[in-house]
């Protein structure tokens, strides 16, 4: 939660939807079908800039298909999203994150095989080194470089990881790679970031940084839009919730609203928990 | 047995282990950088080989001119495969590449075009001209030791080398730039690339014709030396051997192709001098049981065969790699 400034959040009504007052991201009538099965069919949603947005569900619940789709890593069957205004639904994924919308994995995808800082400088935009015409001469990417590293060693000590700086990414434990690409996500420089459940196989020691970090990337004025697991890490951190199941987006809105909400708590433990078996027809 | 040795260090540096090298440069590109699996090596060789031989031979083109045809038409070939496989699974293009490159070794083969590509027996009058090209200084050919290298190969080692040297000097320069990072990092995992804004298709596709291109010449060096562009050159083997070459030399590294080309050709020399030596039926001679002189040039694949299996158990990084990073999963 916003201490400082004025919430944007205040006096939204939440329900699925719901119109934000200055959104980054809108996203209308998007659907991904598998065959039979529709694992995305999102009708409405917006995602409030500079804000953290997180986006929760039982398993299977579309999640990460969404977010698949919203970075155009796959294809949606129909709908329509737009980033800052401009419409997404053409692009191809390294297009949308040159234009400032960056994701990571939910399996970690930390190259193993280039070191840490190789991983970093690898992030980075519009290097000159990266055309094949200007590469076979140093002299002409050699000062661009210098400052990708500088500005890579000061993420890699925000992050904890400049002691690992030249050592192979393959030889980081689960908790240092998601801090590792999460950082590496960070050279591109992303208005936005987009995490696939951040916590999932981080110990408790580093979860704690995890969060601060991510509390740093909305500090920074990025927006940030999360799916996870881990309730407390919800809770702890996001502005906004929206709940999604079996596709659909069935709630939002901010995270002490949906612990009550008796559609999340259907959609979590299934409708009838509480009911004799037999009462339902 | 200085002989044999004479023949083994010659093999080393000969025409077929430039052409291998060369190929082995470029399958390093392919393979070793950016993880692209292309079994058609031996396709890219083959289109190098016949760019030459093709226009000397056909019409009367000089060496010099056919250089930029090996660039183009190899080129061509590299997008003609990569459009449609580039964007699917690594594995596609495996079988693309292998089918294709045993598409044009039977398109050269077919007896319909016998006057341009010479069928089966392949075009074999086109060294005149490039005879013609040898500078003064290599009038003599030289000796190594106790082989005679005449002058007509001597030129083509020389050129040979030449490509080597440039070509490694090209991928060595790539490869330590940001490019060779986006390259290596496409070998790791594309879809890492492409979330932090690389194009990867581009990138591959430029390293399938950057590869291709190196390739091409080993075949145009292989095709000039051995005075024949001919099918039988560019079977799936050569691939395959190629393969062997880049592994023995160390995966991703610049100088492995040559020092895995140089000790591959050397023991193929050494083995197959050493035993048509030992069943010529004079001096020490193998029981004809094990082997004679009608069937020991098989003997030699069954060394080299062995020699890779035991290459890849007990050094899987190859001579100049490292085992620190291949000792990591990729995926």
């Amino acid at each position: 939660m916003s201490d400082d400034t004025v919430n944007p959040f205040e006096g939204l009504t939440p329900t699925p939807g719901v119109a934000k007052p200055e959104p980054i991201l809108v996203a209308d009538s998007v659907q991904r079908r598998f065959g039979g099965l529709v694992a995305v069919d999102v009708d409405h949603i917006e995602v409030q800039r500079n804000s953290i947005t997180a986006l929760i569900g039982p398993n299977g619940a579309g999640k990460t298909t969404f977010f698949n789709l919203l970075t155009n890593f796959d294809t949606a069957n129909s709908g329509t999203w737009a980033f800052n205004g401009r419409p997404m639904q053409k692009v191809r994924p390294h297009q949308a994150a040159r234009l400032g919308m960056v994701r990571t994995f939910q399996l970690t995808k930390s190259l193993s095989r280039l070191t840490v800082i190789e991983n970093m400088r690898l992030g980075a935009t519009g290097q000159k080194g990266e055309n094949l015409l200007t590469a076979p001469f140093r002299f002409l990417w050699r000062d661009q470089e210098a400052e990708i590293t500088s500005r890579a060693e000061a993420l890699l000590e925000r992050f904890k990881l400049d002691h690992m700086r030249d050592e192979f990414a393959g030889s980081l434990s689960g908790g240092q790679r998601k801090l590792l690409e999460m950082a590496r996500a960070l050279m591109v420089e992303p208005e936005m970031v987009m995490l696939d459940e951040p916590m999932a196989g981080v110990n408790p020691a580093l979860k704690q940084s995890l969060l601060d970090h991510v509390k740093g990337l909305k500090a920074e004025g990025r927006t940030v839009l999360f799916v996870e697991h881990d309730m407390d890490m919800v809770h702890e951190i996001s502005d906004w919730v929206v709940v999604m199941a079996e596709g659909r987006i069935i709630a939002e809105g901010p995270p002490e609203f949906i612990g009550g909400n008796q559609e999340v708590i259907d959609a979590y433990l299934g409708a009838h928990q509480n009911t004799d078996i037999g009462a339902i027809q | 047995m200085s002989q044999t040795i004479s023949n083994a260090l010659f093999g080393a540096i000969g025409i077929s282990a430039i052409a291998y090298c060369l190929a082995a440069i470029g399958l390093n590109v392919h393979f070793g950088y950016t993880g692209l699996l292309n079994f058609g090596q031996a396709g890219f060789a083959l289109v190098g080989g016949y760019a030459v031989a093709m226009p000397i031979s056909n019409w009367g083109w000089s060496l010099w001119a056919t250089i930029p045809v090996v660039i183009v038409s190899s080129a061509v070939f590299a997008l003609l495969l990569g459009i449609p496989t580039l964007r699917l699974r690594s594995d596609y293009l495996a079988i693309v590449t292998i089918a294709a490159a045993e598409i044009l070794r039977l398109l050269v083969s077919t007896p319909k075009w016998v006057n341009v590509t010479g069928s089966t027996d392949g075009i074999n009058s086109f060294t005149n001209d490039i005879q013609n090209t040898i500078p003064g200084f290599l009038d003599e050919g030289f000796s190594l030791w106790k082989v005679q290298v005449s002058p007509y190969i001597a030129w083509v080692m020389v050129l040979g080398w030449l490509l080597v040297g440039l070509f490694s000097v090209l991928v060595w320069s790539l490869m330590r730039s940001p490019w060779g990072r986006v390259l290596r990092s496409i070998r790791e995992d594309e879809d890492a690339a492409r979330s932090l804004g690389k194009n990867v298709f581009a990138y591959k596709m430029t390293s399938l014709v950057l590869g291709g291109v190196i390739g091409a010449f080993g075949g145009a060096i292989l095709v000039i030396g051995q005075r024949s562009a001919a099918p039988t050159s560019f079977q799936t083997q050569f691939t395959f051997l190629t393969y062997a070459i880049v592994v023995l030399g160390g995966i991703g590294r610049v100088k492995g192709p040559i020092i895995g080309a140089m000790i591959f050709w050397f023991i193929i020399s050494f083995s197959d001098s050493l035993l048509a030596d030992w069943t010529d039926g004079s001096g020490f001679n193998l029981p004809s049981w094990i082997m004679d002189s009608s069937n020991f040039s098989f003997f030699r694949w069954i060394i080299v065969g062995g020699g890779l299996a035991l290459l890849v158990i007990f050094r899987p990084q190859g001579i100049f790699g490292d085992r620190k990073e291949q000792s990591f999963d990729v995926r």
